[in-house]
């Protein structure tokens, strides 16, 4: 693939043709934040933070930077009011879930997102999938799923798989930016194969 | 029958079909429509039993067809050749209706169409005011034909609009001419589909595919399972005069698992045009090989969105993708996909026929043709109805919806279901036009219209809507997810009288941030029944918002 010039941020930048805006932003030293994204990972474009305003044959839209492939002359810009309005919104609506994740307090101050604008809900869970990604592409064990739609949607490991497969890796654990995959992975352990736990405790 | 190896044999083959037809044979269309159902095969058997009994078998025809539009007055049965029009038929009316009218050439008087306002009986459907308003291009011939019957489809021109494209057209004239009808998409979006062919056609690869979308998931949408269950061949031969003119040699029917009727008529569709020679290999000896593949969805909203759907075709869930790149570019397995909607593709067989002059005739100047709309809520005549774009949507409502029930004033009309906009009573007279529309904030969507009368409250038809989304939003990206979660909460609130201050403008703020930033399509348009009902409605809200506040 050829190389693209393109402007991000009034900066010219080179970049190969299939790169999306948010890698080529991040090798010209711009930061975007991202909660989804992980370099092992296909971008995913769930979290909706990594927005930007992208200007392209005239007309200004708003596009997911990590999955928004680059092109000749597109004008990109990391930072405007409406994307301050967009990021600070996502993260009000994400601290009500998890109001202690220490990514979401940084960038909450940054964006002045009030923590408590909207009423705590139960999960801690902000649903960026990266445990779920990560054991479907990296480990291809797919011991932890989505399952259900919209609102309801939540994560929950395979009792049968997770038996198998979790003991000796959990290697998921440091990527949750909450603490409610490990919260998860102890409660299907207690309810689906506590032995295995009591027999490793007895060693 | 044999398969059909040319243009002549086609032909030859219709001529035969349309000999054989006894045209003055008294035959009676039974409308075997889904949307009024009730006792159906009862009603079916019925007048079978009847003919049996008085020995008039081969004597009378019995055709059980699609919809015929009027769903208000279901089952229609209609009498050929005389087309007097029988409304609500029951099972018990078979043995006089078979007796006085097929035999006697009577009119059974207690089952004609009387007008509730003037009182006046209608015999013939033409003089029903309710047809008499429509412009059926495309309903109007499911009365004429059993859906099952590939002959019946040829006895009425079938397939000889894909005759003429394969045998005296170029790939590139087939796209020229669906591009100067400039047919635009009847599934939501209205984007030129030729445009959109052409992108498909220009992508530059090996193998392309054509859909269509008959997943028509949106509430009080019911047009397009209409036309495909009631005449299905228009359809597939659309979709093989698309594949032709795209470049495809595929085609995909992606439609709904819960309506075995339906799927049904499309299997012995696609098994009858196979037979014939419409699909296959060579087809009618062009050259051109075309195959066609029906898959079923999973039972969720949101895989009637492109790129969704085109996952759930690959196998995977259906979960919708940014179309960053275009789905005629990159779709199915990454090869061009060129997806349009059930209404879509039965529109061109009529415009290679026809001509795109005299297509290009019907409509205002940026939406031609017609359009089928499904007609419900507080409306008397609910039913699909065909009109030319540019008739106003007083006409549909009244001249043709018959007005409103129980003496009640319009208040508002809504196109597009949960992802469309309200239009109060005084912007009744907006002309049915993709750009009007949608410049107002209610675009046609796929063209399900709401009437709402005055008792209507506002504030609880945007929660109706937001509910059906909370079920059918994927829950992958944060702002239709979330701010779906939060949008519920208010109006839950407001509902339960705890509005506070403030909630307006939180609704505002997380409307917009979801039309920006969502993923795909639906959460994008999540939030528009909300805004159009804040440009329209905002004193609704504020008051429900004051009094409850008053209360406390």
């Amino acid at each position: 693939m050829s190389d693209v010039l393109l402007t991000i941020d009034g900066k010219e930048v080179r970049a190969k043709g299939e790169t999306s805006i948010l890698d080529a932003a991040r090798s010209a030293g711009i930061f975007i934040p991202t909660l989804c994204h992980h370099e092992k990972l296909d971008p995913y474009g769930g979290c909706r933070l990594c927005t930007v305003e992208v200007e392209s044959r005239g007309r200004t839209s708003y596009v997911a930077s990590c999955l928004y492939p680059v092109e000749n002359d597109l004008i990109v810009r990391t930072r405007s009011e409406k994307i301050a309005k967009i990021r600070k919104v996502i993260l009000e609506l994400l601290l009500a879930h998890a109001p202690d994740s220490p990514q979401l307090v940084s960038l909450a101050e940054e964006y002045g997102a009030k923590p408590d604008r909207f009423e705590k809900e139960s999960s801690f869970c902000i649903l960026c999938g990266l445990c779920v990604r990560y054991c479907a592409e990296v480990k291809k064990k797919n011991a932890i799923a989505f399952v259900d739609q919209g609102p309801k949607r939540e994560v929950n490991f395979i009792p049968e798989i997770a038996s198998k497969e979790c003991w000796n890796c959990k290697e998921c654990f440091s990527l949750c930016p909450t603490s409610y995959l490990q919260a998860a992975y102890f409660l299907t352990e207690a309810l689906a194969f506590p032995q295995r736990a009591l027999k490793s405790s007895e060693k | 029958m044999a398969r059909i190896n040319s243009g002549p044999e086609l032909e030859d083959a219709r001529k035969v079909i349309v000999s054989k037809r006894e045209l003055d044979k008294a035959w009676l269309a039974i409308c075997g429509g889904i949307s009024c159902l009730g006792g159906r095969d009862s009603l079916i058997h019925a007048f079978e039993e009847e003919i049996r009994k008085q020995a008039l078998e081969g004597k009378v025809g019995v055709r059980v067809t699609g919809c015929h539009g009027f769903c208000a007055q279901g089952p229609n049965v209609v009498i050929y050749p005389e087309e007097i029009c029988y409304v609500r038929v029951q099972p018990e009316d078979a043995s006089e209706i078979v007796s006085r009218t097929l035999i006697g050439k009577k009119v059974v008087d207690r089952l004609v169409y009387t007008d509730p306002v003037t009182g006046k009986k209608a015999v013939h459907q033409s003089e029903i005011p309710y047809y008499k308003k429509q412009t059926r291009n495309l309903l109007g011939m499911n009365p004429r034909i059993d859906p099952r019957s590939i002959d019946d489809y040829l006895a009425i021109g079938g397939y000889s609009a894909l005759a003429k494209a394969l045998l005296r057209m170029s790939p590139e004239q087939v796209l020229e001419e669906v591009k100067k009808a400039n047919l635009r998409g009847r599934g939501g979006g209205g984007f030129p589909a030729g445009l959109k062919w052409e992108t498909a056609r220009n992508a530059k690869a090996e193998i392309k595919y054509v859909i269509c979308n008959g997943h028509e998931g949106e509430p009080g949408a019911y047009m397009d399972r209409a036309i495909f269950q009631g005449n299905p061949h228009l359809i597939v031969e659309g979709l093989i005069i698309g594949g032709y003119a795209v470049g495809a040699r595929q085609g995909f029917i992606y439609t709904r698992h819960d309506m075995p009727r339906l799927r049904e008529n499309v299997d012995l569709a696609l098994k009858m045009a196979e037979e014939y020679g419409f699909l296959g290999k060579n087809i009618l000896g062009s050259g051109f090989d075309f195959q066609i593949e029906v898959h079923l969805d999973v039972g969720i909203f949101v895989s009637g969105e492109a790129s969704a759907l085109m996952k759930s075709i690959e196998g995977k869930a259906p979960e919708p993708r940014p179309k960053y790149t275009r789905t005629a570019v990159k779709g199915i397995w990454e090869r061009p996909s060129n997806l349009n909607n059930v209404e879509t593709w039965a529109n061109v067989p009529q415009i290679i026929s026809k001509g795109s002059d005299w297509y290009a005739g019907i409509g205002t100047e940026r939406s031609k043709g017609t359009k089928m709309i499904s007609l419900s809520g507080n409306i008397v005549n609910t039913g699909v109805v065909e009109v030319p774009f540019g008739t106003s949507l007083r006409e549909i409502v009244y001249d043709i919806g018959g007005g409103i029930p129980n003496g009640k004033k319009l208040k508002a009309v809504h196109f597009g279901a949960a992802m469309g906009g309200t239009l109060p009573v005084e912007l009744i007279d907006t002309p049915l036009d993709f750009d009007a529309l949608s410049k107002l904030g209610a675009g046609i969507g796929a063209g399900g219209l709401f009437v709402m009368d005055e008792d209507t409250d506002m504030v609880e038809m945007s929660r109706f809507f937001l509910d059906f989304l909370a079920n059918e939003s994927c829950g992958k990206c944060v702002p239709c997810r979330e701010g779906i979660r939060q949008m519920l909460r208010i109006f839950s609130r407001m509902s339960e009288g705890k509005g506070k201050e403030g909630d307006i403008e939180t609704l505002e703020e997380l409307c917009e941030v979801g039309s920006l930033a969502s993923l795909c399509a639906l959460g994008k348009t999540t939030s528009s029944p909300i805004r159009s009902a804040l440009r329209f409605f905002r004193k609704e809200y504020e008051k429900s918002i004051e009094s409850k506040a008053g209360a406390v």
